[in-house]
């Protein structure tokens, strides 16, 4: 033993498997925590496919291409009622709106707090500022917007009695209330981005003689727009599902109803309803009260917040494909080099 | 002269973006005067007796919408016990309930699973983080609250409680467990995230100890992956606290204060939050004195989403020295 | 310097006294004089043959990741009283080896494993996973102290390791006497008594080191595996460690791997060489360094793999 010595020839050796690690022989208590947490596993499965199964089936039940193309009527029938034709281009417009505010505005804050930020208490308190917006409930964003949206100079983007009073409801007044919903989103992305970008593709970009706003324009923006896309999806995602700002702050008439002749600011000047108003009004809550559409709408509803899903998922994939082609080229660095042999 | 021009392009564009900035803290504070002013009147006619218990809300939010007092009272006379207890009744039971779920989850999803169970629950856990709570409410209302009403509600309980209230499964289970389903695949979400990055040597460290897995999730990953667990809380107690829609569906419409006092009947007491309330009575925004009341509730909403945060920000400071951050 | 080389040891083989500055005479160079002490202890301390035993022993060993077979049929005792150095070059299969030693190897997916490694004549496959790795502890290369306080680092695996009777979580007198006592003997004590509450994080790396040698010392182990620990260390901080293994022999096996020779030099009783996962040359470390039996040996010793 002693001399060491060579080895013989790689006969194959029997292999010794390791066994499962298991609980048995752990203390009681650890091995209830252990169950414990199957348990919940399989539970949370269940009950998402439960959810999912639910919405699907309902939602299939219900769903006839027809609602897609009529607006809904004012009946109590729910084979009377009619569509959601209107709810469905409602929450197309609310979406624009609030996304060509919110996406800009959005980008715009991050690259000041990242890349700016000066004086530092002003972006300490800016930071702090979007963080109370993420966790105000919305509603209280929707009754402070209708009461700016009820001031007289904003008459111009909501309808006027004619009394000289202003409504504060209209696609306009929700859109942009929506907007400040999705704020923190796409600021929250868009800073994260920044922050991985290193330093020294910024210094290379000085080093060329760029400015900081051009570096910022040409250099840093496009190599993070994945991660701005997935943080404008995700704010999307927001606006599509919210509902309180929109039964507060679109007026929640059955059509679109627009506001004098000029036909587009006027349709935005009125008011409308979108899908999940929709849902809301035509559930047992809700003053409609004809639940087929309501799983109809809710399904279709689903299907936009799925689509959504799949779009960050297509857009963050790419940084994980990323991912893990470094982690690939990490692991290739490490093998062993040839000299060894 | 390019860089003479190009810093001044950089002074203008900082100028804009600060001009934004700055205009974005100046919305937020205009929103948080607002809704403080907006909301005194009520609080300075009803007194700290506005937090307190007297009286049927509904009735009382009524009489503002009909400009006519109760008797006896002043035409603003409010107390939000009932949504207050609502609003705590919901909002901590599905924060526990989703806490815990959440922690096991999170631990299931990142160290028991077998890879094809991961792989498909991922997703389907992002999915129903982004479900509309409308949505949620639909499925409260027209699902789960009759499921309760038929099977979990006997006709004695529910004529033991006759004379105040009626039982029809909108109720405070219906809505807690509404709830928590909402929040809890935020919080699977994070707190997972965060397990998947405690560091590995830890983990090692305390596996070649000889201490056994159970162990070393709860002493080592769980512990480094704290700051995320409150983080998570915190972010799921806010939704709780500000979740509207959903809970508007499933409350069945009534501002009562659900009574422990009733035993088992308590969980099947109908509750309505503050939000909800809100939502509710948003017609009544052009009328003076409900109004104020609303702004008022509003107000509260606001104050714990503030306390909210302090609260989360104070929950991870113990850790800073260890060098365990969120 | 790059890992992957082995250090400039030419002389090793030459000269009796490589590399290490002469006694506190020297005037200049802390650092190089802090080597002397390891030097001198080792000299003085040749292990006493009566107190050394058979603890673990590897038998015909060969170890595989999935289908890559990376230690092939390697035989070695393990004894308390002395200390085991393992050496070779990157990717000999030096850490797996060690690894296997307490079943860490398990938690890498598709590791495999033929062959017998007994601890005190029983397969340690046979005896319960927790219990064997209680009884043969690892210190990583990187120092690896949990995010608690010292104390709780050090009664760490006291309180979580199965509990004899009922929970151990509370600091009681008991407990406190074991973490004293483990970092008295990892010499971390002195230096840190006043705050055994601060954070373990904040310690320096050496103290972190030997803070979780001492973590792994409290639970009395019988066999110690160390996997580099020096080598994100000073050598003042190195010079502590060597010191702290020598004297740890006395009662416990200790296994160190480490791409030192100087340090296997200073440290080993016996070496064992290592060269693409086959055990090349095993013996008493005078035998293994100046009179290497085999060309491969010669060759690493003396550089040439360079
Ligand atoms: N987790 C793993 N999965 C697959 N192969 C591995 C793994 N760990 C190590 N190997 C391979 O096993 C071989 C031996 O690696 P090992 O880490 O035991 O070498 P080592 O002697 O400790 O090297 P070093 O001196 O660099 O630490 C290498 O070829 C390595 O690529
Ligand atoms: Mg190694």
């Amino acid at each position: 033993m002693e001399a060491g010595g060579l080895v013989p020839a790689p006969a194959r050796p029997i292999i010794v498997r390791p066994r499962r690690q298991s609980s048995a022989s752990w203390p009681l208590i650890d091995r209830i925590g252990y169950w414990l947490c199957w348990a919940t596993g399989i539970a949370l499965c269940l009950i998402a496919l439960a959810i999912v199964v639910f919405m699907f089936v309902k939602g299939i039940a219900y769903l006839r291409p027809a609602l897609f193309v009529k607006s809904p009527a004012p009946s109590l029938q729910q084979s009377q009622s009619g569509g959601f034709l209107d709810p469905i281009v409602g929450t197309l417009i609310i979406t624009a709106i609030g996304t060509v505010i919110a996406a800009p505005a959005g980008v715009a804050l991050a690259v000041w707090i990242s890349e700016y930020g000066r004086p530092v208490s002003l972006a300490r308190a800016v930071e702090s500022a979007i963080d109370v917006i993420a966790g105000v409930p919305s509603v209280v964003l929707a009754i402070f917007g209708l009461l700016v949206f009820s001031e007289s100079f904003l008459g111009f983007l909501s309808q006027n009695a004619v009394n000289g009073s202003v409504y504060g409801r209209s696609f306009f007044a929700a859109g942009i209330v929506m907007a400040i919903l999705a704020l923190p989103l796409i600021v929250g992305s868009t800073r994260e981005a920044l922050a991985q970008v290193p330093d020294r593709v910024r210094e290379a970009s000085y080093a060329l003689g760029k400015s900081r706003a051009s570096t910022i324009r040409w250099v840093l923006l496009p190599s993070i727009r994945p991660q701005i896309a997935s943080g404008i999806a995700l704010g999307m995602g927001r606006i599509v599902g919210d509902t309180a700002i929109i039964t507060i702050l679109l007026g929640v008439t059955l059509t679109t109803e627009g506001v004098g002749s000029v036909p587009l600011i006027g349709t935005l000047r009125g008011t409308g309803s979108t899908l999940t108003s929709y849902v809301y009004n035509n559930s047992p809550a809700g003053e409609g009260n004809a639940p087929q559409k309501a799983y109809a709408a809710a399904f279709v509803l689903l299907m936009v917040v799925l689509a959504l899903n799949a779009l960050v998922t297509r857009l963050t994939g790419g940084r994980e494909r990323g991912g893990r082609l470094s982690a690939l080229r990490r692991a290739l660095a490490s093998r062993r080099p040839e000299w060894t042999r | 002269m390019p860089r003479r021009s190009g810093r001044s392009e950089d002074q203008r564009t900082e100028r804009m973006l600060g001009a934004l900035a700055i205009a974005v803290l100046v919305l937020i504070g205009a929103m948080i005067v607002t809704v403080f002013v907006n909301a005194w009147p009520s609080f300075s006619s009803n007194g700290l007796s506005w937090f307190g218990p007297g009286g049927n809300v509904d009735t009382q939010l009524r009489a503002m919408q009909e400009s006519t007092p109760l008797p006896g009272h002043d035409i603003s006379y409010f107390r939000a016990w009932p949504l207050i207890w609502g609003t705590l009744l919901t909002t901590v039971f599905a924060v526990v309930l989703a806490l815990v779920v959440s922690i096991l989850a999170a631990v299931f999803l990142t160290e028991f699973a077998p890879a094809p169970v991961r792989r498909t629950l991922e997703p389907v856990i992002r999915l129903l983080a982004g479900v509309p709570s409308v949505v949620y409410g639909l499925i409260g209302i027209l699902a789960l609250a009759p499921l309760i009403n038929q099977h979990l509600i006997s006709n004695a309980r529910k004529q033991s409680v006759a004379y105040v209230v009626q039982l029809n499964g909108a109720d405070l289970t219906t809505a807690t467990v509404i709830l928590a389903v909402m929040i809890t695949p935020i919080m699977v979400a994070l707190i997972a995230g965060a397990l998947e990055s405690v560091p590995l040597p830890w983990r090692e460290g305390s596996v070649a100890l000889g201490v056994n897995r159970w162990r070393t999730i709860v002493r080592v990953s769980l512990r480094t992956a704290r700051p995320a667990i409150v983080a998570a809380t915190v972010l799921a107690t806010a939704r709780a606290l500000g979740e509207a829609i959903m809970l508007a569906m499933v409350s069945g419409g009534r501002g009562f204060a659900a009574n422990p006092l009733d035993g088992l009947t308590f969980l099947f007491e109908p509750v309505r939050p503050l939000a909800a309330t809100i939502v509710q009575q948003s017609e009544g925004l052009t009328i003076a004195p409900l109004a104020h009341t609303i702004y008022a509730m509003a107000a509260v909403l606001l104050v714990s989403a503030a306390l909210l945060s302090f609260a989360g920000w104070a929950a991870k400071q113990p850790l800073k020295q260890y060098g365990i951050r969120a | 310097m790059d890992p992957l080389m082995p250090p400039p040891v030419r002389r090793i083989a030459l000269d009796r006294e490589p590399h290490i500055a002469p006694p506190a005479t020297s005037p200049n160079g802390a650092g190089s004089g802090a080597v002397v002490p390891s030097e001198a202890h080792r000299r003085l301390t040749r292990p006493d043959p009566a107190t050394v035993r058979e603890r673990m022993r590897i038998e015909s060993v060969w170890l595989a990741y999935g289908e890559n077979w990376v230690v092939r049929d390697v035989t070695l005792p393990v004894r308390k009283g002395e200390v085991l150095a393992l050496i070779g070059a990157s990717g000999s299969g030096k850490t797996t080896l060690l690894r296997s030693l307490n079943r860490l190897t398990e938690i890498t997916a598709g590791a495999a494993r033929a062959g017998r490694i007994t601890l005190e004549g029983e397969e340690i496959h046979e005896l319960e996973v927790n219990d064997l790795r209680r009884r043969v502890s690892m210190v990583f290369q990187q120092p690896n102290p949990f995010p608690m306080s010292i104390y709780d680092n050090v009664a760490y695996a006291l309180a979580e390791q199965r509990p004899p009777r009922g929970r151990r979580r509370r600091r009681t007198a008991e407990l406190e006497q074991a973490a004293q006592e483990a970092l008295r003997r990892a010499g971390l004590y002195d230096e840190i008594a006043a705050d055994l509450d601060r954070s373990a994080l904040k310690l320096s790396g050496g103290q972190q080191q030997r803070l979780c040698i001492a973590r792994a010392l409290a639970a009395e182990p019988e066999v110690l595996l160390l996997d580099e620990p020096c080598s994100a260390l000073d050598p003042i901080s190195t010079a502590t460690i060597e010191e702290l293994i020598v004297r740890l022999r006395e009662s416990v096996a200790i296994v160190i791997v480490t791409h030192n020779l100087q340090q296997a030099f200073r440290v080993a009783d016996h070496v064992a060489f290592m060269h693409l996962g086959e055990l090349i040359e095993y013996g008493p470390s005078e035998q293994v360094f100046d009179r290497p039996s085999q060309q491969r040996t010669r060759d690493y010793i003396s550089g040439a793999f360079g």
